[in-house]
């Protein structure tokens, strides 16, 4: 009876594996195929459409663009999730459950209504487009994550272990580097690649918010409109997929290890 | 004993505490402590949780500034000196051993702030690690320690600093009854042959009778009697504390006559007794006393029609709890209705008494505590 259920839990997970991730196989598949044309069958291998890539400079200016507001992202919204995850962990103080609802809600709203709110705000008070309102909005939408996973980080550190650093002599600052910053700053640069990768993935925000410095998402959906230019958009999305992996793997290894070092069960999902 | 606190008397109290209020906001934690402790003294802090015990701890600590009143710690004002420059030590309850570091970088650690050349710490650390029995776990990490392994560790951590005095949180509350027991013995001979001021808060009143040379027994932010263990159980100074240390059986009682010299009193159940006048305690205002108490071990169920007390009632077993060495038994008495507990030693000679049986319980006019507000 058992190892029925068993058979088509198995059959069941398989199935759905290949729904969520064959599509994404397809970018690969294509990037490396020699046609223009979107179709099977392949037509041949070829790194071509990678080569093509190096020489094409407004690419380039998106994917500098990117950069500044992924790692701008990231800076300021582990900053601010620091703040707000330490203040939520440590203390209690009137309207904490409110205000803590609050400022995890971007995670649930949707972006195209976050993204047009930010848009008419942003023409009512007449400030212009540019890579720094998209900047504001990702912040927004990182932040939540930043509090997720740096209050896991902080809720492990047993506020007695500061006081104990403190008795035994140490300054202010240097229980903060003794003790504070070495137990969560795996969560810390956990927070960051993700706050980053989401950061550099984000199209619905940038598209609505940025000027005419495009990020990368936005140059991309941008080329999908020349049917030619098809192959090299695959193999730029390849290429993000797998910075993107390879930056959650990273993140999720450091969270595990912070985990492990406080003595925490390591199986728990971040976020 | 008394040639021990005639030696006591003689030294300067190690930390002076004087009308200490502690407020959170709107609520009262500490409503004035005034108390002495004294070098080289095991004193405890007992009371239930939410007494002020380990807010008076945290203020001796200098986590806790009192919101009025001083403590002075050898003679000198802490107002303004926060915890990194006491010389105090804490073992903290969850004994907060760092998990990002091994057992000698723990213990190491403070002097590691004092700059203390590393040659040195690592010697003093070693010195300190064989004391508290650890000098083979000093690479391990904290999650590989047994509670009562970190227990040690946390006291190898604050003993090393050589503090004048070593703050203890509850720091057996964790461990399993066994360990606890043998802890108390060790944290108890540790103390005695290092010689440093140990003040430990707990709530567990055997372990304070056990470990403690004075004890402060507190009640909602106050000290409701200091005194030593022997001197908390046999003169308790009122009803809270007597029935906070051990069993105290109580019964209603009222003065019936006075003399100069005595007083007698009509007690519920036992009858009238005579009371030396220097018996009660200072505070025992004649007129106000209302209560009496009693231990279990202080009354004797009379196996044998010829053994002598002063004083005998016949009352009936309700009920016998067996504990191997000791018995404790029910008895109500009539007039009274709750039955009182008495314990007896169970010798050869003697079998336990089955319940409704009918016996004879002794008691003696120097085994009465008198209470009046």
């Amino acid at each position: 009876m058992k190892w029925i259920s068993v058979k088509w839990l198995t059959v069941y997970a398989v199935v759905y594996m290949i729904f969520l991730y064959a599509p994404v196989i397809l970018l690969p598949l294509f990037a490396f195929n020699t046609s223009t044309i979107i179709a099977f069958p392949l037509s041949g291998f070829t790194t071509e459409w990678f080569v093509g890539l190096w020489y094409t400079d407004t690419l380039h200016t998106a994917l500098g663009n990117s950069m500044i507001v992924g790692v701008t992202t990231a800076l300021v919204s582990t900053l601010l999730g620091a703040f707000a995850a330490r203040a939520s962990a440590r203390f209690a103080f009137p309207g904490k459950t409110g205000i803590v609802g609050l400022i995890m809600l971007p995670l649930v709203l949707p972006e195209i209504i976050v993204a047009v709110a930010l848009l008419v705000m942003l023409n009512q008070l007449g400030m212009p487009l540019s890579l720094w309102t998209v900047v504001g909005g990702h912040v927004l939408i990182c932040t939540p994550f930043s509090i997720a996973i740096l209050s896991s980080a902080y809720r492990g550190l047993d506020r007695e272990l500061e006081e104990a650093s403190f008795d035994l002599g140490e300054s202010r600052w240097g229980t903060f580097r003794r003790v504070t910053l070495p137990l969560v700053l795996p969560g810390v640069i956990s927070s960051l690649l993700i706050t980053f990768t989401i950061s550099l993935d984000e199209f619905i925000i940038a598209f609505f918010l940025t000027g005419t410095d495009v990020t990368l998402p936005v140059y991309i959906w941008s080329q999908l409109r020349f049917p030619a230019k098809l192959p090299s958009v695959m193999a730029l999305g390849t290429i993000l997929l797998a910075v993107s992996v390879l930056l959650l793997i990273l993140a999720e290894a450091l969270r595990r290890r912070s985990a492990a070092r406080q003595g925490v069960d390591t199986t728990l999902a971040g976020v | 004993m008394t040639r021990k606190d005639d030696m006591n008397d003689s030294i300067k109290p190690m930390i002076e505490i004087r009308d200490v209020i502690k407020k959170f906001g709107t609520f009262t934690a500490l409503h004035g402590i005034t108390a002495d402790i004294r070098e080289g003294e095991f004193f405890s802090l007992l009371g239930p949780s939410g007494c002020g015990k380990t807010t008076l701890l945290r203020a001796i600590a200098g986590f806790e500034p009192p919101t009025s009143g001083t403590v002075a710690i050898a003679g000198k004002d802490m107002a303004g000196i926060p915890a990194n420059r006491r010389p105090t030590n804490m073992v903290f309850q969850s004994y907060a051993i760092f998990p990002h570091l091994n057992v000698e970088e723990n213990v190491g650690y403070g002097l590691k702030t004092r700059k203390m050349p590393k040659a040195e710490i690592a010697r003093e650390v070693a010195e300190v690690l064989s004391l508290v029995d650890m000098k083979n776990y000093g690479k391990r990490k904290a999650h590989e320690l047994s509670g009562g392994q970190r227990q040690r560790v946390a006291l190898a951590r604050a003993l090393v600093m050589r503090p004048k005095v070593i703050l203890l949180d509850e720091p057996l509350s964790a461990l399993d009854k066994k360990l606890r027991d043998q802890m108390q013995m060790e944290l108890r001979s540790l103390q005695r042959s290092i010689g440093i001021t140990f003040i430990l808060v707990t709530h567990d009143q055997e372990e304070a009778l056990i470990m403690s040379d004075r004890i402060a027994v507190m009640f909602d932010g106050q000290i409701e009697q200091l005194d030593t263990p022997e001197g908390l159980y046999r003169h308790p100074v009122n009803k809270r504390v007597a029935s906070f240390i051990g069993v105290m059986n109580f019964l209603p009682a009222r003065v019936t006559a006075l003399s100069d010299t005595h007083l007698t009193l009509g007690i519920a159940a036992l009858g009238e007794a005579q009371v030396p006048r220097d018996r009660l305690g200072k505070d025992v205002n004649p007129d106000k006393i209302d209560t009496i108490g009693v231990r279990p071990e202080m009354l004797t169920v009379l196996f044998d029609q010829d053994e002598r007390s002063q004083n005998k009632v016949k009352g009936e077993v309700v009920d016998t709890e067996y504990y191997g060495d000791m018995t404790y038994y029910e008895v109500r008495l009539p007039g009274h209705d709750k039955p009182l507990t008495i314990s007896m030693r169970n010798t050869a000679g003697r079998s336990v008494v089955a319940p409704g049986s009918t016996v004879s319980v002794g008691w003696g006019i120097e085994s009465i505590v008198v209470f009046g507000e």
